[in-house]
């Protein structure tokens, strides 16, 4: 048996943790210091017994009560702003990650690469490349933990979450799910394999030929009938998807809304909540007859359609 | 019994005479049996929890059976051992006698609230033994209303008749506090215990009928499919979690805001000196009542909720470590020239100082978003939490039950152990718990059945800790047992304390006092000491 004390450090986000946690360790031992060192050194000074003055003290006591009550919320303030400040960056992934789909459910993560290569509790990752995971759950809630990314995101059934990290050093590491979420929950876990970019690149391909995300999202798109309302030719007047991805779209109430991966799912659930502008509530919800990873791929697909350059704005 | 004077003991020895009692220091009793009785069971299921974890695999029960337990393990001690128990007890026995009052403000009210304890401990125990709950005692949704089929709504029942037994209980305290102090007993030349029970009943009266709405409405979807949490059925799974730890994040403060009581009465009196910064800890609880009920999201800061709200919930989690801290500063200085003896509640109070601190630092590392997103939901919440609840509430408990006990019994336990009870805890306790901060900074995850080979060294050590504690815990349940009948008569004030408890006879007559006292002095008035620490 070994004695491990900290984690492999292997992301941006590690090391900048392990700043603020090592940080919080010196602190607190200079807290403990402050207290226990006079605490100790009176219970042997003034011991009921020991021959030593006893005068009643007179203290400043109103300024060493303000002092001990204004210098701690200082600094709490400090290290209050040092861990936002790095919570901060944790949440806003950057614009060029890379993109995986992580689904959960009891008791199995299912992980999709946008080339369509799947994996069962094993993610491969390319080194200094920020990847951005988008959490969904088929049923109860799961928290996707990484501990040598220090990394974690809850995973809530009914929406989607995200998370990222960059990894900085090749090597295998554990995840886990971290909420518990019924018997198995201890299965949970597997593990993330941090590839140099050729040898990712090679897994990538290892086990192709495949559909990647955004043509399966485009089959189904054909298949669940959204392409019988929303191409330019059909019948049924509704909005022209392509270009759309990213944009604020008019709602009929006057506001607008961002068509980011939340207001797709939940104009595919929930088509009757936010109306475009000018268009009649038709669309029937497909709540119930589509499932998380098939909601991921048609998101897909209408992201793939947005990039185009050649996109008719509705 | 120890003398032919008629107390509150030698009242009546019927059954009757203590199941239909008004008398607050019997309804005291009465609550000491009951979550002694629920300690018991749920200790039992943490020390199986201990041997399961000793190795990686899951060995020794199955992964459903070891859900159970620490549901089983969570909701009795949270509900039916820690928030009834200095309240409950100590403050039962305490408040009238420390106030100068006859009883508290609705004795039959009082009794009630055993009542509806023990009915809602009775559908706790019966959900256990006719199969048990496996959610956790968070019962997150939809876990617990859709997918879980054990004995959740039987459970859950439970906790919400008890939790009427709360309200009524700090509906007593708050009206006995304000409108039965003895005459010159003023604010501020009340006891701090008083103070910490006033800021605990304010929480109880004010959180707990959230907590009865929580599950209410969770019992309403998991019976009838009422779509409140589960987004299947269009409800909202983080509403729950935000209902739930409304309750349940001021609930930690009834936890540990009588523990912080008890030891700012048994600091000045084994220091022989008036508390420093008396109206500074005063405020201290509550303000810690106050705050404690406006960072509940610093739960959820992974959970999806937004990431103003987490920071404005990380900000007001670091402003409420600091009345703590000045609590543990004012007693510290309490000590500087004192005359200091180390009888065992003063061996308690000291060890709990220790545990309390770690674990209020420890509670900054939690508030910080950046390290709270690596360590929720692994061990180093676990090993947090239970130095503040255990380590904390618990010694505070012992502490004062050893305090109080010759007012309580009439008669002293044998020192010597108790001395030896109160350092074995202390070891036994840093031993199980502190292990699983490293563990939990490691990344092991709380409430799992099996784990990872290279955790198993921290678990093991754990385990053996465990084991320290328990010795820890049934030593005083003997001795102070067999001191009942064996232990040296005490008199009324065997620590020379002041406070009003300690002028009338141990045990007290059913009156409490042969007069109305009448309070001349502030709180903690100890004489002048000479060079050898004796009063002059």
């Amino acid at each position: 048996m070994n004695f491990p004390i900290f984690p492999a450090a292997a992301s941006t986000t590690a090391v900048a943790t392990d700043r603020l946690y090592f940080f919080l360790l010196a602190f607190s031992a200079c807290i403990i210091a402050l207290i226990f060192v006079p605490l100790i050194f009176f219970l042997f000074k003034y011991r009921r017994g020991k021959v030593t003055s006893r005068d009643e003290p007179h203290l400043p006591t109103m300024k060493i009560e303000i002092a001990w009550t204004v210098i701690p919320v200082f600094l709490v303030t400090g290290m209050f702003a040092w861990a936002a400040e790095i919570f901060f960056e944790e949440e806003v992934p950057p614009a060029n990650a890379l993109e995986i789909n992580v689904v959960g459910k009891q008791w199995m993560w299912k992980l999709q690469h946008s080339e369509g290569n799947r994996e069962i509790n094993e993610l491969h990752v390319p080194v200094n490349r920020a990847v951005k995971l988008t959490l969904a759950s088929e049923d109860v809630i799961h928290s996707f933990f990484i501990p040598a990314f220090r990394i974690k995101q809850d995973v809530v059934p009914g929406r989607f979450t995200t998370e990222w990290f960059q990894p900085t050093r090749l090597g295998v590491y554990r995840f886990y799910c971290s909420e518990y979420c019924g018997a198995d929950h201890s299965k949970m876990a597997g593990n993330v394999f941090v590839l140099s970019p050729p040898a990712y690149a090679a897994w990538l391909a290892h086990d192709s030929p495949h559909e990647t995300l955004a043509r399966a999202g485009e089959n189904l798109f054909r298949e669940l009938g959204c392409s019988g309302c929303h191409v330019g030719s059909a019948a049924i007047h509704a909005p022209s998807l392509s270009g759309l991805y990213g944009k604020l779209v008019p709602l009929s109430d006057g506001t607008f809304v961002r068509a980011d991966d939340k207001y797709l799912r939940d104009s595919i659930l929930q088509p009757a909540a936010q109306i475009v502008a000018g268009y009649q509530p038709l669309m029937p919800t497909y709540t119930g007859h589509i499932s998380e990873e098939e909601l991921l791929h048609l998101i897909a697909y209408i992201k793939s359609i947005g990039q185009d350059a050649t996109a008719q704005n509705p | 019994m120890n003398d032919n004077r008629q107390n509150y003991l030698s009242a009546g020895d019927t059954v009757g005479s203590w199941l239909l009692t008004n008398d607050h220091k019997r309804i005291g009793i009465l609550f000491l049996c009951a979550i002694l009785f629920f300690f018991v069971i749920a200790a039992v299921a943490a020390a199986l929890m201990r041997l399961e974890l000793l190795t990686p695999q899951g060995d020794l029960v199955l992964s459903e059976t070891y859900n159970k337990l620490f549901t089983m393990h969570g909701v009795l001690m949270v509900w039916f051992f820690l928030i009834p128990s200095i309240p409950n007890v100590l403050g039962n026995f305490l408040v009238p006698l420390m106030i100068g009052a006859r009883d508290l403000a609705f004795p039959r009210l009082n009794l009630l609230s055993w009542y509806l304890f023990m009915i809602g401990g009775f559908f706790a125990i019966h959900a256990i033994a006719i199969g048990g709950v496996d959610t956790g005692w968070t019962f997150y949704t939809p876990y617990s209303t859709a997918y879980s089929n054990t004995h959740v709504i039987e459970m859950a029942l439970g906790i919400f008749i008890a939790g009427f037994g709360s309200i009524l209980t700090g509906l007593n305290f708050i009206i006995t506090i304000q409108k039965m102090r003895a005459p010159g007993l003023t604010w501020f030349r009340l006891p701090l215990f008083i103070w910490s029970i006033y800021a605990t009943s304010i929480i109880l009266v004010l959180a707990t009928p959230v907590l009865a709405i929580t599950l209410a409405l969770m019992i309403l979807e998991r019976v009838w499919g009422l779509g409140i949490f589960d987004p299947k059925i269009g409800g909202d799974p983080i509403l729950f979690q935000h209902l739930f730890w409304f309750y349940s994040h001021p609930a930690v403060y009834i936890m540990i805001l009588p523990g912080l009581g008890v030891i700012s009465e048994i600091i000045p009196c084994f220091a022989r000196k008036k508390i420093f910064g008396y109206k500074f800890i005063a405020f201290s609880s509550v303000s810690i009542a106050l705050i404690g009920f406006l960072v509940w999201g610093h739960h959820m800061f992974v959970s999806s909720q937004s990431l103003y709200a987490g920071m404005v919930f990380s900000f007001l989690s670091f402003l409420v470590a600091i009345p703590s801290a000045i609590k543990v500063f004012n007693w510290t200085m309490t000590l500087y020239r004192g005359s200091i003896s180390l009888e065992a509640p003063m061996l308690y109070a000291l060890g709990f100082i220790g545990l309390f601190v770690v674990g209020g630092l420890t509670g900054l590392f939690l508030a910080s978003l950046a390290v709270d997103v690596h360590v929720h939901g692994t061990y180093f919440v676990v090993a947090h939490f239970h130095y503040i609840m255990v380590g904390g509430m618990v010694t505070a408990f012992m502490g004062g039950l050893h305090f109080w006990w010759p007012k309580i019994t009439g008669r002293k336990y044998p020192e010597k152990l108790a001395q030896l009870a109160a350092i074995i805890l202390f070891i036994g306790f840093n031993l199980t718990f502190f292990p699983q901060f490293v563990l939990g900074y490691l990344g092991m995850p709380r409430r799992v059945h099996d784990y990872a080979p290279e955790f198993q060294i921290y678990n093991v050590l754990s385990t053996a800790g465990a084991s320290i504690l328990a010795i820890a815990y049934l030593l005083p349940l003997i001795y102070l047992a067999w001191s009942i009948r064996h232990g040296k008569i005490a008199g009324p004030n065997p620590w020379r304390a002041t406070g009003l408890e300690w002028q009338t006879a141990s045990p007290p007559p059913t009156e409490n006092f042969p007069a109305t006292p009448v309070v001349v002095a502030d709180a903690y008035e100890y004489p002048p000491l000479d060079d050898h620490g004796e009063p002059t």
